[in-house]
């Protein structure tokens, strides 16, 4: 049973390859990637505005939510007390596990009129990147708030016996000990965030094109199979799956390269 | 573990102080998005709410059907993760015991597993149990697929679950010549069976989250489902449909939202009091 477990993962990748079969060998994967225009029904595969989109927006999150979250584990880790620290890392741990349709909801209810008002239709990069980064914060906060734990504890008391400030501590000592732990972290939710579907699919706007600002509308990669999957058949949904395939090569990677950074650090 | 914080009283740290502001400021649109929720949530919510089916494509009446679904998708979710998870977890503490490689591999395989985006799961999931097994758009295939989803972190909590069972108790197991299999549901078993709980509950709270694994394997019917073969539709759909596809139902959907978080916030509660229990057992032994 248990290899039945380990062969889980095979297993998917093994199926979508299967579905997608069809549309890697006639189309060739290539075609994918320099085509310029997504119309699978008439021949033009390009998957690389949405390829842009899932990018753009999860790199966008990270910009926000990377030093924001790194901001909230030093605060937890050096200032507040141990009461409010755990408060807060409770805190984290159920934003951590709101469901996507949630931030999606109140991403389109609250956040896209908002934006509408001054760059309409309000649905774009902008609010989608928003979305991700509170959904990747708690992420990225408690798995560097962890780092900052397993750095060793004669390091920081060095530092103090030293006579150093408490700021040069924390970002001087404690933050590069922790470093491959924060970006493991932060590799993490990165892979998140490219393979959020629901909450980016509620207000990015789904318009397949490379965005010129911030306030325009994306489709990412994930939000295009959710919105095509219904109504797909033949050589479409055979496009589909590729790119499946795609989002899978890209977050195996991100985790392997997680995995690397964790085990570089125990050694 | 807050470093640094007593004895220094006059020592001027401004860099630290800023960041606790951002920290504090960071956490606003947290609050403001849970208080739009339970405002908007609570006008609507009632009794009927609860109890009566949708009406209007969910415009009017409420959610009771979506909540059979939902529980019903959680109940074959669990009745698959359970038994493959625990089995996985056991041999897993095991393997990284006597050949280290390979249950390093299969350990790394469910990282990696658990990081594969929920859309591709629902992808496999239609290809895998709604084409190739036949069970079509079914709470079948919907609670399956979610396993698939739910195994790796069932099985690392049931792993670190058993890591703490010290080495003495094994030796004096075998000391006493216990057969394996009395080891294993004698000992093993039973030292587990909070780590289990930990892992059930996980699970579930993970499963209730998901969306996208959903709309292609168990579907989007909204009537009461009549069987496991049935289609049926889980809380989470329901949120994603009243705000996409069907207008002027967004009031409901946000009553469907505070009941799904409700739900969660009740689950995250229970997820730290059997973590402190594990915790306090493995301190005791």
């Amino acid at each position: 049973m248990a290899l039945v477990s380990g062969a889980v993962l095979f297993v998917i990748t093994a199926f979508v390859l299967r579905e997608a079969w069809p549309a890697l060998s006639e189309v060739g994967a290539s075609r994918f990637l320099r085509d310029r225009a997504w119309h699978p029904t008439e021949g033009s595969f390009g998957l690389s505005p949405m390829l842009v989109g899932s990018l753009a927006s999860s790199l966008g999150a990270l910009l926000i939510a990377v030093p924001v979250g790194i901001a909230i584990a030093l605060a937890c880790h050096f200032q507040a007390s141990e009461r409010t620290a755990l408060r807060c890392q409770r805190l984290l741990g159920i934003c951590g596990g709101i469901p996507s349709v949630v931030y999606g909801y109140w991403g389109l209810t609250t956040l896209v009129p908002l934006v509408a008002e001054n760059h309409p239709p309000g649905t774009s990069l902008l609010v989608s990147s928003l979305v991700l980064a509170l959904m990747i914060m708690p992420t990225v906060a408690l798995t560097s708030r962890a780092a900052l734990a397993r750095v060793p504890s004669a390091h920081v008391h060095g530092g103090h016996a030293l006579g150093l400030s408490r700021d040069a501590v924390a970002l001087r000592i404690a933050l590069p000990g922790a470093r491959s732990g924060v970006l493991s972290g932060i590799v993490l939710a990165l892979a998140r965030a490219l393979g959020e579907t629901m909450a980016v699919l509620m207000v990015s706007g789904n318009i397949v094109q490379v965005p010129g600002s911030v306030f325009d509308p994306v489709r990412t990669l994930a939000a295009n199979i959710a919105l095509e999957m219904a109504y797909a058949m033949g050589g479409h949904r055979a496009a589909l799956y590729a790119s499946g395939v795609v989002l899978i090569i890209i977050v195996c990677g991100l985790m392997l390269v997680a995995q690397c950074l964790t085990r570089g650090h125990h050694e | 573990m807050n470093e640094g914080t007593p004895s220094h009283g006059r020592d001027h740290s401004p860099v630290l102080r800023a960041l606790t502001v951002v920290a504090g400021l960071a956490l606003l649109p947290y609050a403001w998005m849970l208080g739009q929720l339970v405002i908007g949530g609570v006008q609507q919510l009632s009794w009927s709410f609860l109890t009566e089916a949708p009406r209007h494509s969910g415009r009017a009446g409420g959610i009771l059907p979506i909540i059979v679904s939902t529980l019903a998708i959680l109940g074959v979710t669990l009745a698959a993760v359970v038994p493959v998870g625990l089995a996985t977890g056991v041999v897993l503490c095991e393997l990284s015991r006597r050949h280290a490689a390979l249950g390093r591999a299969i350990g790394s395989s469910l990282d990696v597993l658990a990081g594969v985006p929920s859309i591709v799961f629902g992808l496999f999931g239609n290809a895998f149990f709604c084409v190739t097994l036949g069970l079509g758009f079914s709470l079948y295939a919907g609670g399956l697929t979610l396993a698939c989803m739910a195994l790796p972190l069932f099985v690392r909590t049931v792993d670190t679950g058993l890591r703490q069972v010290p080495e003495d108790w094994r030796r004096g197991a075998v000391a006493l010549g216990m057969s394996r299999t009395a080891v294993f549901t004698r000992l093993l078993l039973p030292a587990a069976a909070p780590a289990v709980g930990l892992g059930v509950v996980l699970s579930t709270g993970r499963a209730l989250a998901e969306t996208a694994a959903l709309v292609f394997t168990s579907g989007y019917v909204d009537r009461m489902p009549d069987s496991l073969h049935d289609s049926g539709r889980a809380l989470s759909v329901h949120i994603y449909d009243l705000t996409m596809n069907v207008a002027g139902a967004e009031r409901n959907a946000c009553a469907t939202a505070l009941v799904l978080i409700t739900l969660i916030g009740f689950i995250n509660g229970l997820t730290h009091w059997l973590g402190n229990r594990l915790l306090a057992r493995g301190i005791k032994a």
